[in-house]
């Protein structure tokens, strides 16, 4: 077992009298596309707010590549190479999507406090922008306003960006939210051909896509991880059954 | 970038800049010395007013407070030659540092506010500088200061005289021009816009918007403060008045009336509106009624201002 990339210790949140995060404990291995999955209100979106820094847990503690984040804002995560997509796709609209990319690509390199030469000079930058958008299979999107692609496109745009960051980690929050099943299959492709060169936390809806995809699986109920384990184990045990695929499910 | 502009509103810019930069001369000519007076005024505030569109328009972040940089300008020329002290070089530099200053401090809170609450914060800072100088009995509190001699420059760049101090006015109107051109395109003017309509996703891409909109908010002062400085100049009489937060208001109505987030939309909003409220006063003493009604009009159905409608006749 290599030393994990991404630990979680004892992450508790609260809101009000409803708890959100159980003592949480998670590790996420390197190179291993680790997903999580739990019926809904079970405070997925909650945990990933707080690995992305949106929401300060209550207590217990973020450790990534062995420094601890907790107290990390949302951009010095992204800098130090957390990378996120949104499960409402959040990307700038009126920009192309080689814009975008390219924003990304400037996020993952250094300050930009440079005042005076135009982005569009800068090859070396939109050729590692083409790079990533041909990742997700958008290479030829280029040109395209974000707000005048399709769903799934944008969907796959999101992915684009968190890549072109060159993060040591992904977190992807449902992103295969409202695909249909064509740009579902598209998405599987395209996160099974990162498998092994990247790390990735996936929170996903879409079982079919999960078992497929996750390396490991962790099952989230009420807040709290009842289960960490292969996709074959998780399928057969009997607890994760009973409180999340329904008694009919084998 | 150079080369004949293929579209309406590029020909009908360039025609504009051709006609200003000799524009003393055909006055002269004309023999109607008072329209060089009122396009100087006018391409002054044009650069108060690309100053703010670079903050407002490019950058989303509406201030109410912009008319206190134009104060800081014309006061760094109004002290220091109230105690003989008329070197232009030092006007500029006590303009450019103050205004940096006060907008590096004044920033660092607003910037923590969105929306609404950032129109109030930004527009009672200007309301303090407004009363600062109100109660500054040596400089005249609200009687104003005169300034009896412009700021003093070597010869061949001089600003004494009516022509002179035009292309001094002309010179600084293409420099900031020029230089919001450059800034939008760079790396720091993408993440200035990128945050303006998804401030979210730039923060996940790793980018502390909160310092980018800092720096962006300075360097806009900053420019707005050279406007000051050729208002002092120009009006060569000082007060208060031209800080108040109407001033700010104007401005705002000068970049919406062009075209916020455009290049030149600035400069033709300022220009429309200055040489309307001209005209319309010299027709009717209730002008401000009917200059009322149209602002509301061009707000109610000019998306996008002059400029919106140039580009609207392209595609047609």
């Amino acid at each position: 077992m290599t030393e994990p990339l991404l630990k979680i210790h004892d992450l508790n949140k609260h809101f009000g009298g409803i708890v959100a995060t159980d003592h949480v404990n998670l590790e996420v291995e390197k190179g291993l596309i680790h997903a999580i999955i739990g019926p809904n209100g079970a405070g997925k979106t909650t945990l990933i707010a707080q690995l992305s820094g949106q929401i300060k847990p209550d207590s217990g503690d973020i450790e990534f590549g062995g420094h601890s984040i907790t107290g990390y804002s949302v951009a010095h995560r992204a800098r130090a190479g957390l990378a996120r997509s949104f499960q409402i796709t959040s990307v700038v609209m009126p920009m192309t999507l080689l814009q975008n990319v390219m924003l990304a690509v400037q996020g993952g390199s250094g300050h930009s406090f440079h005042f005076w030469t135009p982005v569009s000079e800068d090859a070396e930058m939109q050729a590692a922008a083409m790079a990533s958008l041909a990742e997700v299979g958008l290479e030829d999107r280029a040109e395209r306003i974000a707000a005048n692609v399709s769903h799934g496109e944008q969907r796959q745009l999101e992915v684009a960006m968190a890549l072109a960051m060159k993060p040591r980690m992904l977190l992807l929050d449902e992103p295969m939210a409202g695909m249909g099943k064509e740009e579902g299959a598209m998405m599987v492709e395209i996160l099974n051909r990162l498998r092994g060169d990247m790390t990735i936390l996936l929170v996903e809806h879409d079982m079919d896509a999960v078992f497929s995809l996750a390396d490991k699986l962790s099952v989230l109920v009420n807040g709290h991880i009842i289960a960490t384990d292969t996709v074959e184990n998780i399928r057969s045990n009997h607890e994760v059954q009973k409180a999340y695929l329904g008694d009919g499910h084998a | 970038m150079i080369g004949f502009p293929q579209s309406i509103s590029g020909r009908v810019y360039a025609a504009i800049l051709l006609i200003l930069a000799p524009a003393p001369f055909i006055f002269e000519w004309i023999n109607q010395p008072f329209y060089l007076d009122l396009l100087s005024r006018a391409l002054i505030l044009a650069i108060a007013v690309i100053s703010l569109n670079l903050i407002l328009g490019f950058g989303g972040m509406i201030s109410l407070g912009h008319a206190a940089y134009i104060g800081i300008g014309a006061y760094s020329v109004g002290i220091p030659a109230y105690y003989d002290y008329y070197n232009g070089w030092l006007h500029l530099a006590l303009a450019l540092a103050v205004s940096a200053s006060f907008a590096l401090i004044t920033g660092a809170i607003s910037l923590r506010t969105k929306g609404v609450y950032f129109i109030m914060i930004t527009m009672a800072f200007s309301q303090m500088v407004y009363f600062t100088f109100l109660s500054l009995e040596e400089y005249g509190a609200d009687d104003g200061l005169v300034i009896y001699s412009r700021s003093e420059f070597p010869q061949w760049m001089t600003m004494d005289g009516g022509t002179s101090l035009y292309y001094w006015i002309f010179a600084l109107l293409l420099l900031s021009l020029f230089f919001t051109y450059r800034l939008v395109y760079s790396r720091f003017g993408r993440v200035i816009v990128g945050a303006k309509f998804n401030e979210q996703r730039m923060q996940a891409l790793g980018f502390n918007t909160y310092r980018y909109r800092l720096v962006c908010y300075v360097i806009s002062a900053m420019i707005c403060s050279l406007a000051g400085v050729l208002l002092g100049n120009f009006t060569g009489f000082i007060s208060p008045d031209m800080i108040g937060w109407a001033r700010s208001g104007e401005l705002i109505f000068m970049v919406i009336i062009g075209g916020a987030g455009t290049f030149f939309g600035p400069l033709v909003g300022t220009i429309a509106f200055v040489l309307l409220e001209e005209f319309l006063s010299l027709i009717t003493v209730y002008w401000h009624l009917i200059f009322g009604l149209m602002l509301v009009a061009l707000v109610l159905y000019g998306k996008g201002g002059i400029h919106g409608w140039l580009s609207r006749l392209d595609r047609n």
